[in-house]
């Protein structure tokens, strides 16, 4: 497999991970998978009853995929650690995307308490991924801690506003030295593009694909969009300047 | 500082004269916002904002697909005590009312409790009548053991506890507060409660942020729409929200907005709320308070409730029974006549054809001792 993402010991060959949130009916995952080419799902743990046969989300994700619930509805470290074990404990892997959320009008994550979840669950031996604000000091605390991997927002959950937080992420990236996937915010292709071509390791959307007029349609276009990116990114972006560059110098002569 | 020296601010607004004063440019400019003030709120609940409720739905619908996408969440009552000792005077529960009291023992609420789940409902509601003698906060908590081994999420709607008796029950694991002001309009609040602890107005305003207080994990309030001009309590519910939302960033405060029905007496209602109305209150509930919850129960009548579900609406009640027992048994005397008497698979049904997602669980219980 070539240019694979690696997390949690296992090889990634797509860079789009999905949600499972805000569909019409549940019944639409499966195409969507198929269509985004994507390998990873995240699942909310609180969206989950193994006891119902007709409502229960995991029976609409087809085995292949490496499921990643999340402790959506956390608001504290103990919250998610708690919701982590019962996911574990319910036969969803050792994969887990932190969210620990206090603030119900923006969604916007605490780092402080993701940093403490994950510091339980790594040494618990969870393949831990925080959603969390691209701040540096952050970043390198999680990465201490354990995380394989992190996963800043680019904008607010659900808001579809893009990479507004591209300037930070674009650090995160240089120095955080663990591979750094945008969560939220992504709204279209291009901008899923644009995060890969930073260096992005990969994207996690859900809102974009699910509140589209096709979601299939679009889930394909991500696809696309993702894999352009990165192979720009390993292609290597030329570089940007202010001014034209004349193909044919002026003092060219003097190289003869 | 609570929200009652908000309220008495808010009160000294001129609502009769402002009303009239928005125009169709006020309305506009509230749109064309992505964070509204209160008079942008007033804008959208003024007479003007009634001949736009296509633009505020257009962007209200936007704005819930974007923050809850087509999810909706399903939820029943369960009403397991009728017993009383206010004297109301829209309420069949009053206690002025001669009926046979009921009150289910924690069998019945078992039994209850089976027959609601195996409907596939995760979520339920859990109501008594006001009464702290015959349902007091130890047969609530006992009651709540039971519903645990049923339900992932467990909601309340009981007489206004303290902080500490709030944070027994969410260390039971009850999740959700559900408390009706039923008035804002304090001189109206002391006309229709004419006895009993309910006539305090202001232990009931202050019993929501007591329950975020005692951290439960959503709060869900409302006005009953009718006792007073249903403009101004609209507004009063919106703002008591805000409020809250702002104190209590990691409640999640929903809004709901159950019209008069009618019940056991013959109480008729001042402000008399409209379709047109409830739209409106609605819309500009989304507007004001965008990834606020949006309840509504079956006092709508099925045919408008499969209309306002695309509108805002986040939350919806089904397979309901407002009679104790009245899943199990012949049932009780019913606090009030509901309108959509749909099972819950003819609820789901519905969303599914309507495009939505119904959603049966959203939470687990994560309280100690969880059965989880």
């Amino acid at each position: 497999m070539q240019d694979a993402l690696h997390i949690g010991g296992k090889a990634l060959s797509s860079r789009l991970f999905i949600g499972t949130g805000k569909y019409s009916r549940n019944t639409l995952i499966p195409e969507v998978i198929a269509r985004s080419g994507s390998e990873v799902i995240t699942v909310a743990l609180r969206r989950v009853d193994p006891s119902s046969q007709k409502e229960n989300i995991l029976s609409h994700i087809p085995p292949q995929m490496t499921l990643l619930p999340n402790t959506s509805g956390a608001r504290t470290a103990e919250e998610a650690v708690r919701i982590a074990r019962l996911a574990r404990a319910a036969g969803m892997g050792n994969w887990v995307k932190i969210e620990v959320i206090n603030d119900q009008r923006y969604l916007l994550p605490d780092n402080l308490e993701t940093i403490r979840a994950t510091e339980i669950l790594a040494a618990e031996g969870f393949v831990v991924l925080p959603y969390m604000s691209p701040d540096l000091s952050a970043a390198l605390r999680l990465r201490d801690a354990g995380a394989a991997a992190v996963m800043p927002l680019g904008a607010p959950i659900g808001s579809n506003r893009g990479l507004r937080t591209k300037e930070l992420i674009g650090i995160l990236i240089e120095e955080a030295g663990l591979p750094v996937i945008v969560d939220a915010g992504i709204g279209r292709p291009s901008e899923a593009a644009e995060a890969m071509e930073m260096g992005a390791a990969a994207v996690l959307l859900n809102t974009a694909i699910a509140t589209a007029r096709d979601p299939l349609g679009m889930a394909e276009a991500f696809r696309g969009a993702v894999a352009a990116g990165r192979q720009a990114y390993l292609a290597g972006l030329g570089p940007v300047q202010q001014e034209a560059e004349a193909s044919s110098p002026l003092t060219g002569f003097l190289n003869v | 500082m609570s929200f009652y020296e908000s309220l008495t601010i808010l009160e000294r607004i001129p609502f009769r004269e402002l009303w009239q004063k928005y125009t169709k440019d006020d309305v506009m400019r509230a749109l064309a916002k992505e964070k509204l003030d209160k008079e942008d709120l007033l804008a959208l609940l003024s007479p003007a904002a009634s001949w736009h409720l296509e633009e505020m739905a257009q962007k209200a619908q936007r704005i819930t697909r974007s923050h809850f996408g087509y999810a909706v969440q399903l939820f029943t009552p369960m009403y397991v005590a009728d017993y009383c000792v206010n004297h109301c005077t829209y309420c069949s529960f009053s206690a002025i009312h001669d009926f046979p009291r009921k009150k289910l023992s924690l069998e019945q609420v078992e039994a209850e409790a089976a027959a609601i789940a195996s409907s596939g409902l995760r979520h339920i509601l859990l109501l008594t009548g006001e009464s702290r003698k015959d349902s007091p906060v130890g047969y609530v908590k006992d009651c709540v053991k039971v519903l645990r081994k049923y339900f992932s999420s467990i909601s309340i709607e009981v007489n206004p506890l303290s902080t500490e008796e709030y944070q027994e029950l969410a260390d039971t694991g009850v999740d959700g507060l559900t408390l009706f002001q039923e008035v804002y309009h304090q001189e109206t609040y002391r006309k229709l409660h004419v006895k009993g602890p309910k006539r305090n107005f202001r232990a009931r305003l202050d019993a929501p942020e007591r329950g975020c207080q005692a951290g439960f994990r959503s709060v869900n309030i409302g006005a009953l729409l009718g006792l007073y001009d249903w403009r101004q309590e609209a507004f009063m519910t919106a703002m008591h929200a805000r409020y809250l939302q702002d104190r209590y960033p990691g409640c999640e405060i929903s809004l709901s907005p159950p019209r008069f029905r009618p019940y056991l007496g013959s109480f008729n209602p001042e402000s008399d709320v409209t379709d047109r109305a409830l739209v409106q209150i609605i819309l500009a509930y989304r507007l004001f308070l965008p990834r606020s919850g949006i309840t509504l129960s079956t006092r709508e009548p099925a045919e408008l409730r499969d209309r306002l579900v695309h509108l805002g609406v986040t939350k919806m009640s089904a397979g309901v029974s407002t009679e104790v027992g009245g899943h199990t048994s012949d049932g009780g005397t019913p606090q009030f006549e509901i309108s959509d008497s749909r099972s819950v698979p003819e609820i789901r049904d519905m969303l599914y054809g309507s495009g939505l997602q119904p959603v049966f669980k959203d939470w687990d219980i994560l309280a100690e001792g969880s059965v989880r």
